[in-house]
């Protein structure tokens, strides 16, 4: 009796260990491209979210109170004191630089015009960012893996509207609040130190200031300052409300959060201060 | 205004048909399917809730009781199948329907998921403040009257860290009841507890169904628990329902897997 021939459907072929890793890879490469594009989607589609939501009734006032409070209130003293050593070492560096051309007079001007559109906006964002929208993505985080996010929606109450709503407002108002509290104490920083130490005359340090620094320049600042309000408040809510992975998965997404938003608020400086001046992007 | 009324009206109006009311079927589940890339978890799960009873689903860890509780209670979409509440299929509901149908159910969490920045009374007022336009002195009497009746109106100020386990989870039974639910999920309500706080949450789910009339569901893998309070009971094994009956008629069924866990579990209806 002859042999029966072998037949090709015995046993599928395994793919080589090389050709897994390189699809291995390949996947892997086209997750990480991708990533920042899914993490802008996720904000955006967040943010569409909680303009849906925020708009319908029921209007929770005491949570935006609250919320305001949280970011305000809270920020005001590391605002002041870090605002205070900014516009300090603003009038040390820029008063002796323009010594050296008998410019000092333009330096209360500058430290205004500095502070007013890019550093007051920039820092009190930051500040915010590491002190308040750390700790809203902590406890959102929290909410999310012990449950009481699934909680709040099976007792028929929409989480975006309830937990991200009040707290994107209040990004939104408190932390221009917070810039025009941050330029004002900026320019207290620099007064004192321009005066007392460098030995400029105060009446020269506020007439450049007032001169050179108009309502635009700080309207410019302001605009800013709301935009890197709902944004720092956008990504820290996104990074709390997916959470997971226990304790740890909400330390990541802490860390996450703190680092995108300090990348968003220096981006997001640039578009707008583009935009803003009308000279384009690129 | 006039859209807030109606959305308002809409939540606060019973949705269910009365005629329902006599269907011994409180939930009726119908060919379940749930897949998570490439795991398909749910594979065609049918069961029926019993109206006014205590339903415990159990299996082994993995077999899919979790995902099962979180698509009855609509936190996530079942892929295909119905779930039909009072005969109205929950699982087609979107929006201000899903919300009002949710109000049907309330839901104690493994690990009770209280609001932790709030105390116990904020915690039980939560969905009556959000739902009811009930005045603070009717919302403070209607709270108290619930915790009391479970025992815990000493604990209304004190907060959720403040409390053990067991009086933890007589909070969160607070706080499901609290806007009168027809059907409270039970979601592995004795996991990690110790052996006595165990025996006094199975009496709080036999009490809560006694004393409110409402249909309990239990997702549990505690064998013990099921002696103690089931009247019908269902075992999940790999996404698909493989027993269902009383426990008498489990505890002496001849379906392998079935049989295993309960041989593993040493539990006779005696003990």
């Amino acid at each position: 009796m002859p042999d029966a021939a072998p037949t090709a459907s015995a046993t599928p072929e395994k793919p080589s260990k090389l050709r897994t890793a390189a699809r291995d890879f390949s996947e892997w490469l086209f997750k990480v491209c991708m990533s920042p594009f899914v993490e802008i989607g996720a904000l955006f589609k967040l943010l569409w979210e909680a303009l849906f939501w925020g708009v319908r009734p029921p209007y929770r006032g005491r949570l935006l109170v609250e919320a305001m409070e949280f970011i305000g209130i809270g920020s005001i003293f590391i605002i002041s004191l870090t605002a205070l050593f900014v516009g300090a070492v603003l009038a040390l560096q820029l008063v002796d630089g323009f010594r050296d051309f008998g410019a000092e007079s333009q330096s209360g001007a500058v430290i205004g015009l500095a502070l007013a559109r890019e550093v007051g906006p920039v820092f009190a964002a930051l500040m915010v960012t590491s002190r308040a929208g750390s700790a809203m993505t902590t406890e959102l985080g929290s909410m999310r893996v012990t449950n009481q996010i699934d909680a709040l929606v099976t007792m028929a109450v929409n989480p975006v509207q309830y937990l991200v709503v009040p707290r994107l407002v209040a990004g939104f108002v408190m932390v221009p609040v917070l810039t025009m509290l941050f330029n004002v104490v900026g320019v207290f920083g620099a007064f004192v130190v321009a005066v007392s130490l460098m030995g400029l005359d105060p009446g020269v340090f506020m007439d450049r200031l007032k001169w050179l620094v108009d309502w635009e320049d700080v309207s410019q600042g302001l605009i800013k300052a709301m935009v890197f309000g709902v944004a720092v408040t956008l990504i820290a809510c996104r990074q709390g409300f997916y959470a997971e992975g226990g304790a740890a998965g909400v330390g990541r997404a802490t860390n996450r959060a703190v680092v995108q938003s300090a990348i968003a608020i220096l981006m997001l400086d640039y578009l707008v201060t583009g935009l803003v001046l009308g000279q384009g992007l690129f | 205004m006039k859209v807030f009324r109606a959305n308002l009206m809409r939540l606060t109006r019973p949705p269910l048909p009365p005629q329902e009311k006599d269907n011994p079927v409180h939930v009726a589940i119908r060919d379940v399917h749930k897949t998570y890339g490439k795991q398909h978890v749910l594979k065609g799960v049918s069961l029926d809730i019993y109206r006014g009873k205590t339903n415990l689903i159990i299996g082994p860890s993995g077999s899919g009781k979790t995902v099962l509780m979180r698509q009855l209670i609509r936190l996530e979409t079942p892929d295909s199948g119905e779930l039909l509440v009072n005969g109205v299929d929950f699982a087609k509901l979107e929006g201000l329907d899903l919300a009002a149908m949710r109000r049907t159910f309330g839901m104690v969490f493994q690990m009770s998921a209280l609001f932790d920045s709030m105390t116990v009374f904020d915690n039980v007022a939560f969905p009556v403040r959000e739902h009811t336009d009930l005045s603070r002195t009717e919302v403070r009497d209607r709270v108290m009257d619930r915790l009391s009746a479970l025992g815990i109106a000493g604990a209304a100020q004190k907060l959720p860290a403040q409390l053990s386990g067991g009086m933890q989870k007589r909070v969160a039974v607070a706080r499901a009841m609290i806007l009168e639910s027809e059907i409270l999920i039970y979601d592995e309500p004795t996991t990690g507890l110790d052996p006595i706080t165990t025996e006094m949450v199975d009496e709080l789910i036999v009490e809560a169904e006694e004393m409110f009339g409402i249909t309990s569901i239990v997702i549990s893998h505690d064998m013990a628990s099921v002696v103690r309070i089931a009247d019908h009971l269902s075992f999940l094994h790999q996404g698909e329902i493989a027993a269902t009956g009383t426990p008498q008629e489990l505890l002496h069924t001849e379906h392998p897997a079935t049989a295993e866990f309960i041989r593993a579990s040493r539990i006779t209806l005696d003990s």
